[in-house]
């Protein structure tokens, strides 16, 4: 069989056969994604205008580019496993919970931070599996599952911290490596998180479209029994992708801890509504079978900054959540606009001759 | 005689109790369309389910090819060649025309822990197989199948079970949903694929088109087979009144005459 390598020979070979050039905009027209491209285009220009040079300033930049780390870390996982047709609320807990894990481990105890850190991921990947057996084993909707365990979670870490510690925050010291690794800032001000999540969209990428597993998330989401019945493991599927959420959260509790010195019990609530924002805003079909890992980055930028960016225009912040409940609202209807019209696509040289 | 490709001995099926299918025995040869006749609730969807490894039968005997066979799951059906196409195609609508046609069975290139889903031979065996049953106007292997017409849908989960070496095809109300230009097509894939050596198993309750593609037909009525019959053996009126269950039918046609009268 001849095939050619990918990408630019396909797109050079398609001119061979009847076909129409359309411009790369006109393109991507076609791509449901486009919707959320043009929600990130859109709010960046907002508060670039509204915001002014401060917003544009390496300052401003980190400090939405931080946010959109530490949120993406957890909503690209989150965001598979929606692609997939479940959701996983139990991500701010496991965020308390491995942050707590950590400081009482390596900071209350005095274990070498590598110890507290595989400890911290170690509750994450638990609590990901004992979400993906209930679920899976159950038929519980996965929502309900996870917010029992967001909640139980929640009060064992409260629990066990006063137990141990006598307190609800604790500090912690970490060494230089961990700190460099976790907790650094480039130049003063961008957290090396964003690096962690820039690597983590690119090999879930990779994973998603193109090797099969993307393909078995794919059809899980669109269609279990179908899916089912074509041989995928379909419960085996889902259990990983609830581990890589807990992974993903749990990560970000490594990384606040380090970067804070210090852990305190209430931290991470606010990922559980975030995260799922960031991925509807990013064009995933809340009911599975659609979505992008590129759309779940652009749907975090989008979050990332209107969350920022009401701090540069000088207006009250107490409006940031009403500009983002409009957003939502908008970047919702504009996907399943966006995602109609890629439905509806035929090409129109494909018509008999 | 040649042993049928699949056959049914004294199938019952019970779901607490309840009796929804009774003694069935059927035979369905290569190359010929065998055309499951009933009316709603008839046991149509359980006969299917029990071919198709979803529901193993209370009693009797499911052989392929003269080989007793017993179906644990699905997957076990499909393995001996059974595969089932469900209403509406049972594909992905987000997903394009390749990714859905290869679900599950993915070609690979590369190695190890860096094998990648190749999607170009994907989309291409795609787009060959469905316009080998005809369908021309499917090109591109990116295609999303949200975008294809029902018609389309039915070849494209056709031309995938007959590629990964279906040799039974099941087929469950493939035109319910369709227009007369989209049905007509459907029943031609069903010639194409009945040419290529598939014993196909159409099931239906419209009469019609079982008639123009089918070489054998049994009707079902609660559960049970009131008729067996081959191409040609009964007038399309006669398998109506079978299959609305004959005097209940000609019962209902003298109250309706009676209120037509009455009004």
């Amino acid at each position: 069989m001849t095939t050619l390598p990918r990408t630019t020979a396909q797109k050079e070979t398609a001119v061979a056969p009847p076909k129409q050039s359309e411009s790369p905009l006109g393109q991507l027209r076609h791509r449901p994604e486009a919707g959320a491209l043009i929600g990130t285009v859109s709010v960046f220009v907002f508060f670039a205008i509204f915001g002014g040079e401060k917003f544009l300033a390496t300052g401003g930049a980190a400090s939405w580019l931080n946010i959109a780390a530490e949120l993406g870390i957890i909503a690209i996982p989150v965001g598979l496993l929606m692609i997939a047709g479940e959701l996983d609320v139990s991500v701010g807990s496991v965020l308390a919970g491995s942050s707590m894990t950590l400081a009482i481990v390596s900071g209350y105890w005095g274990a070498p931070m590598i110890v507290g850190i595989l400890c911290a991921l170690g509750l994450g990947v638990l609590t990901g599996l004992l979400n993906g057996l209930i679920v899976t084993r159950t038929n519980v909707p996965s929502l309900v599952v996870t917010l029992a365990t967001l909640s139980g979670l929640a009060g064992l870490t409260l629990g066990l911290s006063r137990v141990t510690t006598g307190t609800t925050s604790v500090p912690i010291s970490p060494d230089p490596l961990s700190k460099a690794l976790f907790g650094h800032l480039i130049a003063g001000q961008f957290e090396v998180a964003i690096f962690w999540w820039l690597g983590i969209a690119v090999c879930v990428t990779v994973l998603l479209q193109m090797m099969k597993y993307g393909n078995w998330i794919f059809a899980i989401g669109g269609d279990k029994e179908s899916a089912r019945a074509t041989g995928i493991p379909v419960n085996r599927v889902k259990i990983a992708l609830y581990v890589a959420s807990g992974f993903g959260a749990a990560l970000v509790g490594v990384i606040q801890t380090i970067l804070y010195n210090g852990a305190q019990v209430a931290n991470g609530q606010s990922f559980v509504f975030n995260s799922i924002i960031a991925v509807v805003i990013g064009g995933v079909l809340l009911t599975g079978g659609y979505g992008s890992v590129f759309g779940v980055v652009l749907g975090t930028l989008t979050f990332a900054i209107v969350n920022q960016g009401i701090y540069y225009t000088g207006w009250n912040s107490d409006w940031a959540s009403l500009i983002l409940g409009i957003l939502i609202l908008t970047a919702v209807l504009m996907n399943n606009t966006f995602r109609r019209l890629a439905l509806s696509y035929k090409p129109r040289s494909a018509k008999k001759a | 005689m040649t042993t049928p490709l699949l056959r049914l001995t004294g199938v019952s099926k019970s779901f607490l109790g309840t009796h929804a299918l009774q003694d069935i025995s059927l035979e369905v040869d290569a190359g010929k369309v065998l055309c499951l006749l009933g009316d709603n609730g008839a046991g149509k969807s359980t006969l299917i389910k029990i071919m198709s490894g979803f529901h193993k039968p209370t009693t009797g005997t499911v052989e392929i090819n003269g080989e007793p066979v017993t179906f644990e799951s699905p997957r076990d059906a499909s393995d001996q060649g059974i595969a089932t196409v469900h209403q509406f195609g049972g594909t992905f609508p987000l997903m394009g025309v390749g990714r859905c046609f290869f679900v599950g069975a993915e070609p690979t290139k590369g190695w190890g822990p860096f094998k990648l889903f190749d999607k170009k031979v994907a989309g291409d065996i795609a787009v060959r197989e469905m316009q080998s049953l005809g369908i021309t106007r499917v090109t591109d292997g990116n295609r999303l199948v949200g975008s294809l017409s029902g018609g389309e849908r039915q070849a494209l989960a056709i031309a995938r079970a007959v590629y990964f070496g279906a040799n039974v095809l099941i087929l469950d109300e493939p035109t319910a949903a369709l227009g007369v230009k989209e049905a007509a097509h459907v029943l031609r894939i069903i010639m194409q694929a009945r040419a290529k050596g598939v014993a196909v198993i159409l099931v239906t309750h419209n009469v019609r088109h079982a008639m123009m593609v089918g070489d054998h037909f049994a009707v079902l009525i609660r559960g049970q087979k009131a008729d067996d019959f081959r191409k040609g053996e009964r007038t399309r009126e006669e398998i109506t009144d079978l299959m609305a269950g004959g005097e209940a039918m000609a019962d209902l046609e003298a109250e309706l005459a009676q209120l037509q009268a009455d009004a």
